[in-house]
């Protein structure tokens, strides 16, 4: 149908200041909306046009929400659409005048023509108004079995708005239902993919403690349900292959057979223009192939050359997003991508935070076969005249010679850098020389002859200052200007207004006094009495101990201030493994770009439409958040999150470790677990029961968490024996978890004491541990704590798996129990429940 | 899944503002352009175009200098939204025909239109331009401007050569031509993004080209077409192909590293006869994307020299040979140099005659630049420069200063070889012969030589 041409066109729209204009626009809408004359609606266009643009720029037009409705009696369908954004726009803050459009927008739900009753539909859904949702019910039953599947494509995406608006109504019509049905057999892919998008979301939102909404999500990511959507992915859309793909990743096939038939047929979607599904499916590649090394190696090789191309066929932000990835593959396989380096050469126009992230790839790829051209290249862009750049860059000509054996070349390229006199590029230089002597001491006659030369003065940069001052210290014996250097620096204490290279010069003097001691006592003596006098806390109490400790006796200080050092192996890596295969679990997300898992940066019920899964996906790191952590406190918690150092050592030698799985192995880890036995269930009599062997008792005890000496009368006997020394590792607990169904899913009450106990996730995983139950992920904070646990049989080789959410404010805790041996469940839930229960008993 | 996606003016204005969820606070584009417009972070000084604030994911693309921007708090793909951007803004070209500020004001109900069918409840429906005509009532209208000056790649067959109807393709594909029916013709455009550096000796240290086969076609009924490419291409280096082996030996095979192709290709005989077809969609869309490495002729050669030339004195030479033949003319060169920091000031001296050629040196970041009009094949081109330092003691003045990096538009030439030998459009009757464009653009992406 060819719209009306319009009678006048009208100049962009001015920005008007508000009031006025909105009331005579106003008593104009008022003047068409009973009027039939000739051209009306092209005057109505007129007008509908403005108030749309005011609506754009912010000023508020809900006072012509009556005239608006008033006017769109029209078979104009222009009029429509212009009137459907309008009424979608303030329906929500006056659903009493929202009130008034029900009537036409349900008429319109009923037009011949099916693109005004998409329209309509669309419409009525994005009301927003919850005491209208009884208005829905039947215009959504009709859309979703209208013939036309543009209506019924609306229509399932009006059932994810109602669910959004009213749940209950949502599911009461039995609208999921309908979905899942037309999932499956619907002709056209959009319905399909709108089914795919909406389930997922309102399962998402269903709470991961239904275990309804758990079956509902293994239905998905059924073998049938799979190649069904896998069959036709090319007559989807490329938005909604996406879709498809992201539910793929997270299919668990049988055997490798089938792993190479979902390979193959996605072979082709790499070589697709659009980055997003090439993404997708190297998703797919990434995930099926994890437990088989070498193919899961030959992935990143085939996906290699459709990235690079992506990286430089689109705008520079798409660019930005697919290097993002590439980058993410090379840190964790730099091997790979050794002899693509040049790929990853800085373009002078490309923007910095691409640079940023070429500069680390480079770092990442050298080897020694192509550091010396990597490193050539780094060093031109160190009088980059981007300065944020150039220091990267020398920082990766550094980190590059701090993980090579050869270092030679690079040692003389840094010392080049001392001799650029550009102030910021001898900071750099300075500091990354301090780490190259740290780790190859051999070096120090070279570098000391050079950073002799550099003048103090020179250096203003406090890192740098006090990279110079340690080395003064360090090799004092070597240079021969040290003490002095030192004395001059001393005397303009006053005005060193950084505390940490104060810091640096007390302990460096220290050593020189060591080494020079005549030359040095009296700036000794200066440094001290200027370091006790100090308003800085930590340099007068450093000042104070080396005061006391000389007094003490000088040998004895020497041992602490300058004992002989062994050189640094490695350098301490800034981002623990579990963050980083977390992130590679989050393979095609922003977790990638932004470098952190989705925890840190989200809140929970917007993980995203293919985080259904939070089991799974929790499960990859050690531990998990709880449900109200804030993005911007996250960094804070995240120390608690992830259990603490300390407390990794302390379960490693239980858990074997709490790392969630790392670099792709053989799944050799059910190789350890006992070979199975004489299937048997040891019904022990209670006073057995009691008396698990309890490893962390005196820890326990420490902390008022004791469990009793007596047998404290269970609610009813652990006919179930576990294995007290049970192993099981992360990556196996990940594995069953997705493929087991869950056996039993519950809810327990927790005694008032063991609510007051549970400080911290910690507390109960040990008291869990002297019941023989292990804890292999936990985290939260109060009043939500979610831990994942799992014993064994004492007998033979049988799992339990549990995941268990606890809520100290309201004292309850869900269990989701998976067996590997179902008839089992029973007896394991009610020692489980019994441990509970004795937790934070006196 | 995307929450918001709003579209602002460089002074951030909005000029298209759609929710579709509502989980995103309103001030939410307030709270985006004050962030780009004042990124500090990281020590860098521009906004990637993906950012976390509070909780709310915002992504950005920039296209002709407006902000196409999405919001949404689900960890979804960064890739999908940005690609989504992009289309979206395709979209409104090809509706629109020309994207600019102005058009998109004069025409934001129609905008609102194509983002209702684009998009629902956050989730994307269709980016074809072909589908969402069916659902789009509102006429573009069209700007007489637009007829006029173009942006973008398309923008760039106007210059130069006479030959090429520029301003066809800027044309709206629903918008009908002021003198009636609309004109059956066909654009394809191969346009490719060389990047080369070279050393300070000359020596050719990376190169690379990237490139496109960008097809817009104006054919009613959408007919089927074949594009054959040359017939000895190769896909795939270090693969241990043949074509590996031919072309070491100079038998002048084209082999591309890598590429991708549109949806609509099918790719039935191309292993055989090097031939893609498709059923050309309406709008703009790249057939194919190809990256190549391998080794090819430069159109340009750089030479630059800086040397001491007394206290506080250095000289700058600048030589630029265009290797192309001489019936091919690049258009809009330009020269640019980091001096070093210390430079007070300098004085050009171009060779004798030159023409349509300009100099100039950038205080405020010290750097030269020289703008040429046209270079034809196989000339010669020099700037000499006097530069006056500050009598404060110096480093190495050749550390400090270049690299040299060019920009320029070459049209008619493509340095890969890469050809469309021919475009067959399945015929609907013995009468009907449309227009066919194939044209070649090659543009300098990064070009540069150190000193």
């Amino acid at each position: 149908m060819a719209p009306p041409a319009q009678a006048q066109r009208s100049s962009s729209p001015s920005q008007p200041s508000g009031k006025g204009e909105v009331a005579d626009v106003k008593s104009q809408l008022r003047n068409l909306a009973g009027s039939r004359a000739p051209g009306v609606d092209d005057s109505k266009r007129e007008l509908f046009k403005k108030v749309i643009s005011y609506m754009t720029i912010g000023i508020d037009v809900s006072s012509v929400f009556g005239e608006m409705v008033m006017c769109s009696a029209t078979s104009d369908i222009v009029l429509k659409k212009m009137c459907y954004l309008y009424v979608g726009n303030y329906a929500k803050v006056n659903p009493d005048l929202a009130l008034l459009t029900i009537n036409f927008l349900q008429r319109d739900c009923k037009d011949e023509d099916p693109m005004i009753r998409g329209l309509a539909l669309r419409s009525l859904c994005s009301l927003r108004v919850t005491n209208l949702v009884e208005y829905l019910v039947g215009p959504l039953g009709a859309g979703l079995k209208d013939n036309n599947s543009y209506v019924r494509m609306i229509a399932v995406m009006g059932v994810l708005k109602l669910y959004h608006i009213s749940a209950s109504t949502c599911v009461d019509a039995d609208f999921p239902t309908t979905l899942k049905h037309l999932l499956l057999n619907d002709r056209d892919t959009q319905v399909v993919a709108n089914c795919l998008s909406a389930l997922q979301e309102i399962w998402s939102l269903g709470g991961s403690a239904s275990e309804e909404v758990s079956r509902e999500r293994e239905i998905l990511l059924s073998k049938p349900v799979i190649y069904y959507l896998l069959n036709r992915i090319r007559e989807f859309s490329e938005w909604a292959q996406c879709l498809v793909l992201e539910l793929v990743a997270k299919y668990v096939p049988a055997d490798p057979n089938e792993i190479f038939d979902v390979m193959n047929l996605l072979e082709d979607r790499l070589q697709h223009a659009n980055g997003a599904v090439v993404l997708a499916t190297a998703k797919v590649f990434l995930q099926l192939t994890l437990s088989m090394t070498d193919v899961h190696q030959q992935v990143y090789e085939r996906i290699k050359a459709p990235l690079l191309t992506l990286v430089s066929s689109g705008s520079p932000e798409q660019s930005y997003a697919v290097l993002s990835h590439l980058h993410l593959l090379v840190m964790r396989a730099p091997f790979i991508f050794s002899s693509d380096y040049k790929h990853f050469y800085c373009q002078y126009n490309e923007p910095s935070y691409v640079k940023k992230l070429k500069l680390e790839m480079l770092t990442a790829v050298a080897n020694e076969s192509n550091t010396y051209e990597i490193v050539t290249e780094l060093c031109e862009y160190a009088a980059n005249v981007d300065i944020p750049i150039a220091r990267e860059s020398i920082r990766a000509v550094g980190k590059i010679a701090l993980q090579q054996y050869d270092v030679n070349a690079i040692v003389d390229r840094l010392l080049q850098f001392l001799e650029m006199e550009k102030d910021y590029v001898t900071a750099e230089a300075l500091v990354l020389v301090k780490d190259l002597l740290r780790k190859y001491p051999q070096w120090s006659q070279d570098c000391i002859a050079v950073v002799g030369n550099i003048s103090s003065k020179n250096v203003q940069e406090p890192k740098a200052k006090a990279a110079l001052i340690w080395m003064l210290g360090e090799y004092s014996h070597e240079m021969h200007d040290a003490p002095y250097i030192l004395e001059g620096l001393i005397e303009n204490w006053e005005d060193e207004h950084s505390a940490e290279v104060r810091l640096h010069l007390l302990t460096a003097v220290m050593k020189c006094f060591f080494k020079r001691a005549p030359e040095t006592q009296k700036s000794l003596g200066a440094a001290l009495a200027a370091g006790l006098a100090d308003f800085h806390q930590d340099v007068h109490d450093r000042a104070l101990f080396y005061y006391r400790l000389l007094q003490y006796n000088i040998s004895v200080a020497e041992r602490v201030v300058n004992p002989p050092k062994q050189a640094v192996s490695v350098f301490a890596d800034t981002q623990s493994s579990e963050i980083k295969d977390r992130i590679f679990d989050e393979f095609n997300s922003l977790s990638v770009v932004y470098q952190k898992p989705s925890y840190m940066f989200t809140y929970k019920e917007h993980r995203g439409p293919f985080e259904f899964s939070d089991e799974i996906g929790n499960l990859s790191i050690g531990t998990e958040s709880t449900d109200t952590v804030v993005p911007n406190r996250v960094e804070a918690n995240d120390k608690d999150l992830l259990l603490s150092t300390s407390e990794k050592e302390e379960t490693r030698g239980l858990n074997n470790s709490s790392s969630a799985y790392s670099a792709p192995s053989y799944d050799a880890s059910s190789l350890s677990v006992p070979t199975s036995q004489l299937s048997e269930l040891a019904i022990s009599n209670p006073s057995v029961s009691g008396n698990v062997p309890q490893p962390s008792f005196a820890i326990d005890d420490l902390l008022g968490l004791g469990l009793p000496t007596a047998p404290a009368p269970a609610p009813s006997p652990p006919p179930l024996k576990l294995n007290p020394k049970a192993v099981l590792d992360p990556t196996t607990f990940q594995q069953k978890w997705r493929q087991l169904p869950i056996s039993l899913s519950q809810e327990y009450s927790i005694n008032p004491q063991g609510v007051a106990a549970l400080t911290t996730p910690q507390a109960l995983l040990r008291h869990m541990q002297g019941q023989s139950i292990h804890c292999i992920a936990s985290g939260g904070q109060s009043p939500n704590f979610k831990f994942f646990f799992f014993a064994q049989k004492a007998e033979e080789s049988s799992t339990f798996l549990v995941e268990c959410i606890v809520n100290t404010s309201s004292a309850k805790a869900q269990i989701k129990i998976k067996a590997d041996d179902q008839n089992a469940t029973q007896p394991f839930s009610s020692v489980f429940q019994s441990a509970l229960s004795k937790f934070g008993m006196p | 899944m995307i929450s918001q996606f709003f579209l602002l003016s460089q002074r951030g204005d909005n000029i298209v503002f759609r929710d579709y969820r509502g989980e995103v606070p309103k001030g939410s584009a307030e709270i985006f352009f004050r962030k780009v417009k004042f990124w500090k972070e990281d020590g860098q000084e521009e906004a990637p175009p993906v950012f976390n604030v509070d909780g709310v994911n915002y992504f950005h693309v920039k296209v002709v200098g407006l902000l196409f921007v999405a919001t949404t708090r689900a960890n979804v793909s960064p890739s999908l939204v940005l690609e989504l951007l992009q289309r979206i803004a395709r979209v409104i070209k090809d509706y629109v025909g020309v994207l600019n500020e102005d058009s998109i004001r004069k025409n934001f109900v129609l905008v609102y239109e194509l983002l209702d069918e684009v998009i629902d409840f956050g989730f994307v429906q269709t980016t074809s331009t072909e589908l969402l005509k069916s659902y789009i009532f509102n006429e573009p209208i069209v700007l007489e401007s637009a007829r006029l000056s173009s942006i973008g790649p398309t923008g760039l067959f106007m210059q130069g050569t006479k030959r090429m109807p520029g301003t066809a393709v800027t044309k709206s594909v629903v918008a009908n031509e002021p003198g009636g029916r609309k004109r059956e013709e066909i654009f394809v455009d191969i346009i490719e993004k060389i990047s080369v550096t070279f050393s300070s000796s000359g020596y050719i240290l990376t190169s690379e080209i990237d490139g496109t086969i960008q097809m817009k076609s104006y054919l009613s009924g959408n007919p089927e077409i074949r594009l054959a490419l040359n017939e000895d291409l190769g896909i795939g280096r270090g693969g241990g192909s043949g074509y590996d082996y031919r072309s070491s030996f100079g038998s002048g095979a084209v082999v591309l590293d890598d590429c991708n192709f549109h949806e609509s290709v099918r790719l039935d005989n191309f292993e055989v006869d090097k031939t893609l077809t498709l059923v050309p969609p309406d709008g703009e869309f790249p057939v194919m994307n190809y990256r190549m490495t391998q080794e090819f002729k430069p159109p340009f050669r750089i030479n630059a020299l800086i040397e001491e030339a007394g206290a506080h004195k250095a000289e700058v030479i600048l030589k630029i040979y265009a290797e192309f033949p001489s019936n091919i003319t690049s258009n809009t060169v330009a020269v640019q140099m980091p001096l070093p920091k210390y430079t007070i000031r300098a004085s050009f001296e171009l060779e004798p005659g030159a023409v349509g050629q300009t100099t100039d040196f950038k205080d405020a970041n010290k750097r030269l630049e020289w703008g040429l009009k046209k270079i034809v094949g196989g000339s010669e081109h020099t700037l000499r420069a006097r530069l006056t330092f500050s009598p404060e003691v110096h480093g190495n003045i050749t550390k400090e200063s270049g690299p040299v990096s060019m920009t320029f538009t070459i049209p008619m030439y493509n340095s890969s070889r890469l050809q469309v030998k021919y475009l067959q459009i399945a015929k609907k009757s013995g009468t009907y012969n449309p227009y066919r464009w194939v044209r070649y653009v090659t543009l300098a992406n990064s070009y540069v030589a150190r000193i």
